[in-house]
């Protein structure tokens, strides 16, 4: 990296800087590189000789010297999703699977294993983050691992296996009464007040960059070749972004096979849909949603940070965004857990619909390649499940009792599920 | 007299303060009247006579683009917020 640039005006600003908006204009602050010198030494060649983490692609990755935070993140499966596939209607699909990232179990392990990397190169001893859940579990996991004290802020009312996956790793959490929203603003003043190091406020550059990481294990995985359509799903709507730049990056390096045609798709739920909503209605700004109210509570930020430029890739690219139902989330959930074998949480369930609703509407070509991008663990959000699929049937433990259960037919299982609904 | 808050980085564009006392009635008159005590802050928080896309302002812990924007009604005693809008996510 060469250092830290505002996407609107320019401005440049020292690698060192832990900031994240220009102070000419409020601009965001993105990681620029030297992409000459970068080619002179990064090639496929290099990547294949290293361990199967995030790190193969470190040249662009915003960290000086050795990782030192999150060392075995990232390369999570790309599985080849043939029974999902035909469930939907389509070719060639494909499931990137950060449900089972390293240690935390969601994508924000990425994120997290770059700007802690950079907090202890930087000499921070005090981290933290404002989360919807997931980027708790992964600051406070992965701090924890690197013997730094962590303040982790999120919203009243998360999912218990979120703030466990928390707690469990020694963080001081803090439940703010309020949406994420407040909790983001609370801590984009915390952040600064105390000078420690906020993840996503004073280090949110470098945190961004962490999601490429994934654009990139995607193209390498279909054999150094972009995806025709990405679904990802979107809260603060940075990763669509950055799985765009992974792909474009390695393109202008020289790394794939073809030129990149890829088309981003974006899911929301509908209960919290800012960039859906701006870019089916053509908006000039991303109008913020004040109370969202879904069971994705991972994705419930109703002013997003990215929003604007999710809105305009996704616009650029010809691709499209939608949102779906409470309801369409666990059909979705339960469609991936049921055809192939992948348990994720609701915005999995999202994503996973959106993706459905924009093959029916005729926006996602069935015979083109498709990546839908899984982000987060089932485990962590089981509130959202039980009472809607089917509890077990229970017997005595005899044989007789089973063989009259099997003599009922299937129908037995659903009727249990119905029973408790 | 309200109260407007600074983010800590723009500080140094406000005369090292944290929080600056401005008049006004509405959110437009209170920011008018912070841009015409430091006119380096003014140009950095508007864009002709909009607010910049990526500055949030606040007026005790509501979002203005919830209210009126720049007609939300600004008492006495309230604290208005500028926060930088790209954090998060």
């Amino acid at each position: 990296m060469t250092g830290l640039k505002c996407r609107l005006c320019g401005k440049l600003y020292g690698k060192d800087e832990a900031l994240n908006f220009c102070t000419d204009d409020f601009g965001p602050l993105e990681v620029a590189y030297d992409y000459d010198a970068v080619a002179r030494v990064f090639s496929r060649q290099t990547v294949a000789a290293r361990p199967r983490t995030m790190w193969r692609y470190r040249e662009l990755l915003p960290v000086d010297g050795e990782p030192t935070v999150g060392v075995h993140v990232g390369c999570t499966p790309l599985i080849r999703a043939d029974r999902l596939a035909k469930a939907l209607g389509v070719a060639e699909l494909y499931l990137k699977n950060d449900a089972v990232n390293h240690p935390s179990l969601s994508f924000k392990d990425r994120v997290v294993a770059v700007a802690l990397s950079k907090a202890v190169e930087m000499g921070f001893q005090t981290v933290g983050c404002a989360s919807t859940g997931n980027l708790a579990g992964s600051v406070a996991a992965n701090a924890a691992a690197a013997g730094l004290d962590a303040y982790v802020l999120i919203p009243e009312g998360l999912e218990q296996g979120k703030v466990l996956g928390a707690t469990i790793y020694g963080a001081k959490v803090v439940a703010v009464r309020g949406n994420y929203d407040h909790v983001n603003r609370l801590c984009s003043q915390i952040a600064f007040r105390y000078g420690w190091g906020f993840v996503n406020v004073n280090l949110r550059p470098f945190y961004a960059e962490g999601s490429k990481s994934m654009g990139y294990e995607i193209a390498e995985d279909l054999g150094w070749r972009a995806p025709d359509h990405v679904v990802a799903p979107m809260a603060g709507g940075s990763l669509i972004g950055k799985l765009h730049k992974a792909f474009h990056e390695l393109d202008r390096l020289g790394m794939l096979e073809a030129p990149v045609r890829t088309r981003m798709f974006g899911a929301q739920a509908a209960g919290c849909n800012p960039i859906s909503n701006t870019v089916k209605t053509g908006a000039r700004k991303v109008k913020p949603v004040r109370d969202p109210d879904t069971i994705a509570k991972s994705l419930a930020i109703g002013d997003p940070a990215d929003g604007w430029f999710a809105s305009q890739l996704i616009q650029e690219t010809g691709g499209w965004s939608e949102d779906v139902s409470d309801d369409a989330i666990i059909d979705g959930m339960r469609l991936l857990a049921e055809t192939e074998g992948i348990w994720a949480e609701t915005a999995g369930g999202v994503t996973l619909a959106v993706a459905k609703k924009l093959i029916e509407e005729g926006r996602i070509d069935r015979d083109g390649s498709t990546v839908l991008c899984i982000t987060g663990n089932g485990l962590k959000t089981q509130e959202a499940l039980l009472e809607r699929i089917p509890q077990p049937v229970v017997i005595k433990p005899s044989l007789e009792e089973f063989e009259a259960l099997v003599e009922q037919g299937d129908e037995v299982f659903d009727h249990a599920r119905l029973a408790t609904a | 007299m309200p109260v407007v808050r600074i983010p800590t980085p723009l500080r140094p564009q406000a005369g090292g303060l944290d929080k600056i006392e401005a008049a006004g009635s509405t959110v437009g008159e209170v920011l008018a009247d912070l841009g015409r005590q430091h006119p380096a802050i003014r140009e950095r928080l508007f864009d002709g006579a909009e607010i910049r896309r990526f500055v949030n302002v606040y007026v005790n812990n509501e979002d203005v683009r919830f209210l009126d924007d720049l007609d939300t009604p600004v008492g006495e005693k309230d604290e208005v917020a500028i926060i930088p809008a790209v954090a998060g996510g």
